[in-house]
């Protein structure tokens, strides 16, 4: 399989790497990743070669970070991804239940905490640490929506809306 | 009754207030900008210099949690520079408990801004980006967007109001870890690697960041207060609050109370009590609950135990009588760190609220330190072990070993962050992990 980047993921990407000094291309590598993600869903080893090539430094260099930060996946997720905060303010206002609940209604296992998809690939699940929303918790990202103080029938809605 | 004191939440959630340019110059945004581009030299003190001076009058310390000078952290950097100078506002806002920066960043993104460019032009960068969290999307988008407007406007860009400097800002996102917090791995994040602290020394950036260059890492908030500072004058800002405790101090008060929220206080005039029990902040506990702990400032600060009193000075104080501010809640043996107040009432299972947390740091551990890589998930382990009925005899002397073993022996304060919970929940509530093994027997 090979990498086909859109014109404006190329344009995206060539935008990017003038954000940084000359010489100092590398840096643009995490927004570089993001930009390739918000397009294709994940990230590809042929899509890291690409990308690569564009910032002038090795596979190597962007496989080390998409190991190492939690965001960036090398799997197709499902179409809508949820993010569940597990931390502790999260917690004490119902974070577990509303995973658990959120899995139920999924028929995706309650006890997994990393990514998981449902079989027809439309929602993928997992535990997010933290997401800086302590005092409306529970909260959850669908895709890139945030959203507070979920309660059952709160959640019913995201999931309908999801289409 | 203790109040609020909005200084830079004035126009967060205020009707009709907008996040855009055109709202934030109505109520006189980017005047404090205009101010400091005139400042006359005096004399041989050029006008950047008095601004960095001013500040460091006003006794500004850090909000993003270590509290340091923020005056003097711009004092390491020698002008002129044969480097270019960067600065870094961190949005990295992660810290379990927090979310003060979310605000300001979503709610009023100007205001941000212009104390960015008022600090660039003081310590003379040409250069600075903001490493906003990844989860903050939308966040990121708005900030994009403010610079945009500030860009069309003159406020950045070439020769920024004619005041012959050059200054462009950039958004830079972070991917989930948390340890982009710390601000030299939040330089390596920034310079496209995996974000593992540095070994210091050198202990700032300032002496090599960025590129090897000298860099200023500031948090949000405290940026934002540069713009006041510039605005009301640093020895009016001195008035605000206490002694050491200068200005005002975003609050993010969660947990077991009836109006968890965000507050913005006079540094060190509210009390913890206060903010937990005051109408005007968290408005007491739920009914028929009682407190039973507080963790003070962010979830690695040191736990507090409802009913611990302190002597401070001559006097014996009560927990919810400490006021809240930087030095007194260091005397007491904790910190106030980013600000965020997490309150647990006699409902919880403490052991279950340090094993949350202790889940938290095993997963955001970076993996450099092995004491900090290794330790973390034994004591996620162990405390899962707890909770799950399988506590033994010797646990608690266990998780205080491997906590003991990890602080002062990694390069970055994370092996502090993720021990000190665990020594401090340990310690004043052993009755409470002992009875995990008495579950078992």
């Amino acid at each position: 399989m090979s990498f086909t980047p859109s014109k404006n993921l190329q344009q995206e990407v060539a935008e990017l790497i003038s954000h940084y000094p000359d010489g100092e291309s590398r840096s643009a590598s995490l927004m570089v990743l993001h930009a390739i993600q918000d397009e294709a869903g994940y990230i590809s080893a042929e899509a890291m070669q690409w990308a690569a090539s564009e910032i002038g430094i090795k596979p190597l260099n962007l496989y080390e970070l998409v190991t190492f930060y939690p965001m960036l996946r090398e799997e197709p997720p499902g179409k809508f991804v949820l993010k569940v905060c597990r931390t502790l303010s999260c917690a004490m206002a119902g974070g577990k239940e509303l995973h658990e609940n959120l899995c139920d209604k999924l028929k995706l296992n309650p006890n997994t905490h990393g990514l998981q998809t449902t079989e027809d690939g439309k929602f993928s699940i997992e535990f997010a640490e933290c997401l800086a929303s302590c005092g409306t918790g529970p909260v959850m990202m669908c895709n890139d929506n945030f959203h507070e103080a979920v309660n059952e029938a709160k959640a019913d809605k995201i999931l309908e809306k999801c289409d | 009754m203790p109040q609020e004191y909005k200084l830079l939440l004035k126009h967060v959630d205020a009707k009709g207030y907008s996040n855009d340019l055109e709202c934030y110059e109505r109520q006189g945004g980017y005047a404090a900008l205009r101010q400091a581009l005139a400042i006359a030299p005096a004399g041989d003190t050029t006008p950047q210099a008095q601004l960095r001076k001013s500040v460091l009058d006003s006794g500004l310390r850090g909000r993003g949690g270590a509290g340091f000078s923020c005056g003097l952290k711009w004092s390491f950097v020698r002008h002129p520079n044969p480097k270019p100078v960067y600065l870094i506002c961190n949005a990295d806002e992660s810290e379990p408990g927090t979310f003060k920066d979310r605000q300001i960043i979503y709610k009023d993104p100007h205001q941000l801004i212009e104390g960015m460019i008022i600090s660039c032009w003081a310590n003379h960068v040409n250069l600075a980006y903001i490493y906003i969290r990844g989860e903050f999307t939308e966040g990121a988008k708005i900030l994009n967007t403010a610079l945009a407007e500030a860009r069309a406007k003159g406020y950045l860009g070439k020769d920024i109001l004619g005041s012959g400097h050059d200054l462009e800002i950039h958004v830079h996102r972070g991917a989930g870890a948390y340890i982009c917090g710390e601000e030299t791995g939040l330089i390596e994040s920034l310079e496209g690697k995996r974000a593992y602290p540095r070994i210091k020394p050198p202990y700032f950036p300032a002496a090599l960041g960025l590129y090897m260059c000298p860099t200023i890492v500031n948090n949000v908030e405290t940026l934002c207060n540069v713009k006041h500072i510039v605005e009301m004058g640093a020895e009016a800002f001195t008035k605000l609050g206490t002694p050491n405790n200068t200005g005002t101090r975003l609050v993010s008060l969660s947990g077991d109370v009836k109006n968890p929220g965000y507050f913005e206080i006079e540094t060190g005039k509210v009390t913890l009590g206060e903010l937990i029990q005051n109408e005007n902040f968290g408005g007491g506990l739920r009914e028929g609950r009682n407190l039973q702990a507080v963790i003070p400032g962010g979830s690695s600060s040191k736990v507090l135990k409802a009913g611990e009193t302190f002597k401070l000075g001559e006097d014996e104080i009560d927990l919810l009588d400490v006021p809240y501010d930087f030095d007194t809640l260091m005397k007491i043996g904790t910190m106030s760190g980013s600000g965020a107040i997490i309150v647990i009432d006699d409902s919880r299972d403490i052991v279950e609220c340090l094993a949350n947390l202790a889940e938290f740091y095993a997963h955001e551990s970076c993996g450099q330190c092995t004491p900090c890589r290794e330790g973390s998930l034994w004591m996620k382990k162990a405390l899962h072990r707890m909770t799950h009925g399988e506590g033994r005899a010797e646990d608690a002397d266990y998780l205080k070993h491997i906590a003991q073993n990890i602080q002062g022996r990694t390069i970055c304060a994370f092996g502090e962050a993720c021990a000190w919970p665990v020594l401090s929940f340990v310690e004043k509530f052993r009755d409470e992990f002992e009875a995990k093994t008495a579950v078992k027997k």
